[in-house]
């Protein structure tokens, strides 16, 4: 055997690093780190969440539950929800669409404002709506005479919820519209087809993914949002609570029963949105 | 179906796309729209469909005024650099889209529409392809799906967006031959475009060369290389050494064979082939040498180097078949004498 091969062969395998990856203890400590902040900070919290709220057994969390002022609670979140939900997608794509597909002054303005409610704090956002239609506010003489209660109210509620989710559905589609081109869309109007029917044979098709995703975070944010809400809606049980306020009148009554109840429905719906969201991701990776 | 475009101007703010372009298309004829990137030729061709709208000017049909039109009613096939397929539709439903989406008194029964997109299909030669999606076709056999779809609609005008820009050379080779078979079996009247001067030559029956927002020249393929009508032309088709005439050209010319009148221009455009290369006798006094040469293939391009009196020099190309190259034994280095057979005069 040659001898000027034998050192080579004394190497193994694990000892050969190569050039392109990092040192074993840099992964590890990465690693690490990134996996005990979310086992602190998400599934500790998360498992204590659900067994406070069965600390006292499954018939307590039901009653905690099926306490009118908890059902009233749950009915005006989905309400809120089910009104906002469709308008956003609406605007969202109407905005999407406008962006990507027009040219027209202001469109650079339109494209930043669209992010405000993320950049804005939500407690401002409840403000700005109690400044308009509050008792002091802008429209509050014509409101008085009409006989609209808004602040304090369940149009409020939908109001505030309305601006802090309007971004969702339009974040997710201007990029991936931006990123498709009009070419699909004008082939299909060469080919005959009218505006109507490439936006439902050729537009949608290509979007869905995209749209019900931006959906699913929209009506996540709907259902959980708490700061804008609870600056308008004046905390009156089983009229103005939502969900997530009910939560925290309870918890400042110490009913930690009826606020881990109400929080773990929440939990719940959070992990639904996750695994949702995981499998739009994968059917929207496939697509593209 | 004839084409005719009557003064048609296109800006983009400040960027005059299209100034006043005139042109007529007559029927049956495949036509290559050539030029430069940005000399306008998309948005003619984006004008003519219906998916821009000009300025100014008017566009014509089969003698119909159509400016005012909407593309989904122009009757024209569209057929985009990126094929534009529909991506979550099959094969066979993109060639069938056109056909369905037609008004219910004009549309085909669903059995009427399967036998056409299958004849479609095995015109384009891949029936075997109909339930595929886009994204598992190569990118000639996309575009000629692409083709297909255009046709399903029995378009009366055929557009072709810059068709084989995304392919590589050698499918891009096979799809020129493929498109010109395909234009003598249906006669539609067709519009392509290109930035690519050898596919214009090798396509088209009538070749437009445009140049920042209007058209240089018009005519058969063999016409515009054979007598430019402009120095862009010349130089955009083919290859062309460009000779300023100095007075030291001027005289060197001449002792090249080529007389030299001042009134048609002060330039000289000398193709390749044109320019005879031989050994140099041994007491000739010819200046010039032969400083490298490129196999092209079927043709030797020759480099050419001639100092001149001030100290610089000008290098000229000069193409000859291969067989000629051998004959003459010519190595790097060695001086030659020149013939030149032929020059085009322009004013720069």
């Amino acid at each position: 055997m040659n001898a000027l091969v034998q050192p080579v062969k004394q190497f193994k395998k694990e000892q050969i690093q190569h050039a392109t990856e990092d040192p074993s203890w840099v992964r590890y400590t990465l690693i690490s780190i990134s996996l005990s902040f979310i086992l602190l900070f998400l599934f500790l919290p998360l498992g204590l969440v659900i067994s406070k709220a069965f600390a006292s057994g499954w018939q307590t969390y039901w009653e905690a539950l099926s306490e009118p002022d908890a059902q009233a609670a749950i009915r005006l979140t989905v309400l809120a929800a089910f009104i906002t939900v469709p308008l956003n997608t609406v605007f969202g794509l109407a905005s999407a669409w406008a962006i990507t597909r027009f040219e027209f002054p202001g469109k650079s303005l339109l494209t930043t404002l669209i992010d405000l409610p993320f950049s804005v704090s939500p407690v401002i956002s409840g403000v700005i709506f109690v400044l308009l239609f509050g008792a002091q506010g802008w429209f509050s003489e014509w409101l008085i005479a009409h006989d609209i209660k808004v602040i304090f109210a369940v149009p409020g509620i939908v109001l505030a919820t309305l601006f802090v989710t309007f971004p969702f559905v339009a974040r997710e589609l201007i990029p991936l519209m931006q990123e498709m081109g009009n070419e699909e869309e004008e082939a299909a109007l060469s080919l005959g087809a009218s505006g109507w029917t490439t936006f439902i044979k050729v537009s949608l098709p290509n979007i869905k993914w995209a749209l019900l995703y931006g959906v699913l975070l929209c009506n996540a944010r709907a259902m959980g949002e708490f700061g804008a809400v609870s600056v308008v809606s004046g905390h009156i049980r089983g009229i103005t609570n939502t969900l997530p306020l009910h939560v925290e009148t309870s918890y400042n009554e110490y009913n930690s029963v009826a606020a881990f109840a109400g929080a773990s429905i929440l939990a719940g719906l959070a992990i639904v949105t996750l695994v949702l969201k995981s499998f739009l991701e994968w059917k929207q990776g496939r697509r593209l | 179906m004839s084409i005719l475009i009557e003064n048609i101007s296109k800006n983009f703010g400040q960027f005059a796309a299209l100034n006043h372009i005139n042109l007529e298309i007559p029927d049956g004829e495949l036509v290559a729209l050539l030029g430069p990137s940005g000399c306008g030729k998309t948005t003619l061709l984006r004008i003519i469909a219906g998916l821009e709208s000009a300025d100014e000017g008017r566009i014509f049909l089969s003698g119909e005024d159509k400016t005012a039109q909407h593309v989904s009613r122009r009757g024209i096939g569209f057929v985009f650099q990126h094929y534009a397929l529909f991506r979550h539709m099959t094969v066979f439903d993109n060639v069938a889209f056109g056909l369905r989406v037609k008004d219910k008194k004009e549309r085909p029964s669903e059995a009427d529409i399967a036998k056409k997109v299958h004849n479609l299909l095995e015109l384009v030669q891949l029936d075997w392809l109909h339930d595929r999606f886009p994204d598992q076709l190569s990118g000639g056999q996309r575009q000629r799906i692409a083709l297909a779809r255009a046709l399903a609609v029995e378009p009366s005008v055929l557009l072709l967006d810059e068709p084989f820009g995304a392919l590589d050379a050698s499918v891009r080779k096979d799809l020129r031959q493929w498109l010109r078979n395909l234009h003598k079996e249906l006669h539609v009247t067709s519009i392509f475009v290109t930035h690519d001067q050898e596919e214009a030559m090798e396509v088209a029956s009538q070749v437009v060369v445009l140049n920042k927002g209007h058209i240089e020249q018009q005519g058969a393929p063999a016409d515009i290389y054979d007598h430019p009508a402009n120095a862009f032309v010349s130089k955009f088709i083919g290859q062309t050494n460009v000779l300023n005439l100095n007075e030291d050209n001027v005289i060197w010319l001449k002792t090249a064979g080529i007389a030299v009148d001042d009134s048609k221009g002060n330039v000289a455009h000398i193709r390749p082939h044109d320019i005879d290369v031989k050994k140099a006798d041994a007491n000739s006094d010819s200046p010039v040498t032969l400083k490298d040469w490129q196999h092209l293939g079927s043709l030797i391009r020759v480099e050419l180097y001639r100092p001149q009196d001030n100290g610089s020099g000008t290098y000229l190309f000069a193409e000859m078949p291969n067989e000629r190259f051998k004959l003459l034994k010519l190595n790097k280095g060695d001086r030659v004498a020149l013939h030149i057979k032929h020059a085009h005069w322009f004013n720069s």
